[in-house]
């Protein structure tokens, strides 16, 4: 018997033109957590395709189980043990609980007929393995993120999984889901199962991982226990540049811009009041589904307030809608890049000047060409996007460059107050470290910017202070100097805690 | 003109004439008529063909257009018919009935100025059930067609009404220079100002990315109701006029005429390169692919051996074939675009 659960040597895979994998190695240990990490691009994603049978590799060995599989195929891969949870974990959501779970095993064991009370047992079984309390009756689509995850980690499972290989498993989870989650990735691998974590948030992957792969433009930069790292050497192995993260330092003004009077949606917020001045950046934490992104949402005129006061610069606004808080000079960039940020189809140009229409336009209605395309390199080079043609779609850009042009859309409108609702969710670390700059230069220059993560140690060093929102309410107010990412991340999953 | 600005027309062109799907239409147009040139030579190229053509090209052509706009959108105009049937009929009424106490000139403008009015509230009636109502375009223009062709019925029980005041007819089909109608003219000026509209205003850009994506046009401060609304209304007013040019054509109004116009208007919508899912699409293709089809009608019609009937069999098939062949090119674009990001994300990287 082999120590080694997969032994990956020497992959090489090229498509058209472009090497993906040039020649990388991967060793996972029966019984181990692995993080195989890397930026977008360097990698990873082909690897585990290859490795799942999904892509034919150019050259190399794959060794599952001590056995070389040379003609690897999803099929044979899942026969010998290698189960992949994809991002979006392959569910069916219109189907049952026991349904999505023992479908697979039913298709792998050729059966004609389906027995629902067979279904059942297997289901059950699964979910007792890892603990997972859940009605097998109910309808997948209607579960939570982390329980569909769940469901898949359960069907997973019956098909004797030996390494499980998760594909950026905590993008969607909460502090206290992924908590939950690290859980039960212990106990499999109490189990002797082996997982395979795919990701790039550092602060997780610390904590979960035995030891670390890291990849970088599709070589081998790192292989070794995590012991052997610390988040500086990280961040240096998978984008080969150094970061030093600085705190904003910047003075607020005393120039007021934003002032929040009881502010009330029913349902979603309660009798909120802060201020804002101009140059500072104030931090909102919390967890989803606390009421920051609502908030948000009411103060940028998407939704209107039941009761309450927002004044900008010392008068009183009522926003009709989106247009008119853009006039009174506000900004957001949403939570999500992809459904609400962009209009991937449509050029990176257009794009920029996207929110921006109404000023670019003169009489009749007509766009200044000139004034547009000026507007557009303007930005472009500002936050030094990089674009071959401004022309091109904008979806292909990577993510971090696509932040970027979101940010140059509300940086073109000239906003006083922007607030920025996850700004560098699925950005790479080199972007996350220029957007960060970005904000900070901004607010040097007199911008008055709200800032909602999720991101604790982002919180802490760009903002002065932090809004802790708990059930629709701020709950506290937390000096950044005064705390630290323990401690907040703490505090901000203090109630679940106490649920649970 | 300053040198920089020949320079952007230049670009212009240049970007243009190099989209392939800008030429493709051309060669097939050119493959057309020289084919039915080669067939039929005196009966192609003879100006009363031309004529015969350029009468009824700008019927479907603007309503065409209407379907366009709301396409473009992200959504879809199936109303077009049923706008122009009914702005026709009560122009039509309007004038008849005018034209016993009042001087036949003010008769004619009135009416017509109704009929114009008419399309425009069918459009803005549209607009209001796919932006404020949240019906999908599809079913509210459906629901909507059969409405007015409904009303058109009841009003003309079925019946076409005719014996206009002939000065309507013969100045509808006036011929500019003895050689050109009318109604050609009112078409080329319309699609001047579309292709501005389009490219050049606020509303244009707008148009694309409500289309293409809504909740970040939403997000953006963009007004969807607005410019949803703005594009049927100016599919009304289109199709509107495309009703009056009818009214002139046949003398007559009628609510089932050109009930073929339908699936036509949708097959050069989709042939002239607008996408279904919204977001895209230039005039310049719309223009070929009314072309297109005038031609290819005109042409069909002089084989005798090939029957009329056989025109919606091929028509369906183009259609099919079209959006196979967009179908397979965004696949392939997809895969370009990936490669693309790829090296994008490594050179980025290095």
């Amino acid at each position: 018997m082999s120590e080694y659960i997969l032994r990956v040597k020497d992959i090489v895979k090229s498509f058209v033109g472009v090497k993906a994998l040039q020649g990388v190695s991967l060793d996972i240990k029966k019984g181990e957590v692995h993080c195989l990490a890397g930026e977008n691009g360097s990698g990873k994603s082909t690897l585990i395709k290859i490795v799942s049978g999904v892509y034919e590799k150019d050259s190399g060995t794959i060794e599952i189980d001590g056995e070389i599989q040379s003609n690897l195929t999803p099929i044979k891969a899942i026969r010998s043990g290698v189960q992949v949870i994809y991002q979006d974990f392959s569910v069916f959501p219109n189907l049952t609980v026991y349904e999505n779970i023992a479908f697979n095993s039913e298709l792998m064991d050729n059966r004609i007929l389906a027995n629902k009370n067979r279904f059942r047992q297997i289901a059950q079984e699964a979910v007792e393995k890892i603990n997972f309390n859940v009605d097998l009756d109910a309808i997948v689509g209607d579960l939570s993120v982390a329980d569909k995850q769940l469901v898949a980690i359960s069907r997973a499972l019956i098909n004797n999984a030996k390494l499980i290989i998760m594909d950026e498993p905590t993008t969607a989870l909460t502090q206290n889901e992924v908590k939950a989650l690290f859980k039960r990735i212990n106990d499999l691998k109490d189990q002797g199962i082996s997982i395979l974590f795919v990701s790039h948030k550092l602060d997780e992957v610390f904590e979960i991982s035995d030891r670390f792969t890291i990849f970088r433009n599709g070589q081998n930069v790192f292989t070794g226990p995590t012991s052997e790292l610390d988040n500086e050497s990280f961040s240096y192995f998978m984008t080969n540049r150094k970061f030093q993260e600085t705190p904003y330092e910047g003075k607020p003004q005393d120039e007021e811009m934003l002032r929040v009077e009881n502010l009330t949606s029913e349902g979603e917020f309660y009798n909120i009041n802060f201020s804002l001045n101009k140059g500072e950046i104030l931090g909102i934490a919390g967890l989803l589904g606390s009421g920051r992104t609502e908030l948000a949402l009411s103060l940028f005129g998407m939704n209107e307030p039941d009761k309450g006061k927002i004044y900008i610069k010392n008068n009183e606004v009522e926003f009709k809608d989106v247009a008119d808080s853009i006039e009174h000079g506000l900004g957001y960039v949403p939570e999500d890049r992809l459904t609400e940020g962009l209009f991937l189809e449509q050029s990176i140009g257009l794009n920029i000047v996207a929110a921006n229409l109404p000023n670019l336009s003169g009489t009749m209605d007509t766009i200044d060409g000139e004034a547009t395309e000026n507007e557009i390199t303007t930005w472009i080079d500002n936050l030094s996007i990089k674009v071959a043609d401004p022309k091109l779609p904008v979806q292909t850009l990577s993510g971090g460059n696509q932040q970027r042009v979101v940010l140059g859309k509300w940086l073109a409108t000239k906003p006083d107050v922007l607030i920025l609702n996850g700004p560098t969710v699925g950005v790479d670390i080199g972007s996350k470290h220029d957007i960060h700059t970005i904000l900070k230069e901004l607010a040097e220059e007199g911008l008055a910017i709200i800032i909602i993560s999720d991101d604790i140690p982002e919180l802490i060093t760009l903002s002065s202070r932090i809004l802790l929102m708990r059930d629709g309410q701020i709950n506290e107010e937390i000096n950044s100097a005064e705390t630290s990412v323990a401690e907040l991340t703490e505090k901000i999953s203090l109630d679940i805690d106490q649920v649970v | 003109m300053s040198n920089k600005d020949t320079n952007i027309v230049q670009e212009e062109s240049r970007k243009f004439f190099k989209d392939a799907s800008f030429w493709r239409l051309a060669i097939i147009l050119v493959a057309l008529i020289i084919i039915f040139t080669v067939y039929n030579p005196e009966g192609f190229m003879s100006i009363a063909n031309f004529q015969s053509m350029s009468y009824q090209l700008p019927e479907f052509g603007l309503m065409a257009y209407g379907v366009m706009l709301t396409m473009i959108a992200g959504g879809i105009d199936l109303a077009v018919v049923g706008m122009a049937n009914l702005s026709a009929i009560i122009s039509a009424i309007v004038m008849l009935r005018l034209a016993e106490s009042v001087s036949e000139p003010v008769a004619i403008i009135v009416a017509v100025l109704v009929g114009l009015l008419v399309g425009t509230l069918c459009g803005a009636f549209n607009g209001l059930l796919v932006s404020r109502l949240n019906v999908p375009a599809m079913l509210a223009t459906l629901g909507s067609h059969q409405l007015f062709t409904g009303i058109g019925l009841v009003i003309t029980q079925g019946s076409g009404i005719s014996r206009l005041p002939a000065g309507y007819s013969t100045t509808g089909r006036m011929l500019i220079l003895d050689l050109i109608p009318i109604s050609v003219i009112i078409f080329i000026i319309i699609t001047a100002a579309l292709a501005f509209q389009l490219n050049k205003t606020k509303f244009g850009q707008e148009l694309y990315l409500v289309g293409s994506n809504y909740e970040a046009a939403k997000f953006s401060g963009i007004n969807n109701y607005n410019v949803l609304t703005r594009a049927h209304t100016m599919s009304g007013l289109l199709s509107a006029v495309a009703g009056l040019i009818m009214l002139a054509n046949y003398n007559s109004a009628k609510p089932d005429y050109g009930t073929a116009y339908t699936m036509q208007t949708i097959l050069i919508v989709v042939l002239g390169g607008v996408s279904p899912a919204g977001g895209f699409g230039k005039i310049g293709g719309i223009v070929l692919s009314i072309l297109i089809l005038q031609v290819s009608s005109s042409g069909l019609n002089m084989f005798s051996s090939i029957s009329n009937f056989y025109r919606q069999l091929i028509w369906g098939l183009v259609l099919l074939l079209v959006l196979g062949f967009n179908f397979l090119r965004n696949y392939m674009n997809e895969k370009r675009i990936a490669k693309a990001g790829k090296t994008a994300a490594e050179t980025e990287t290095e």
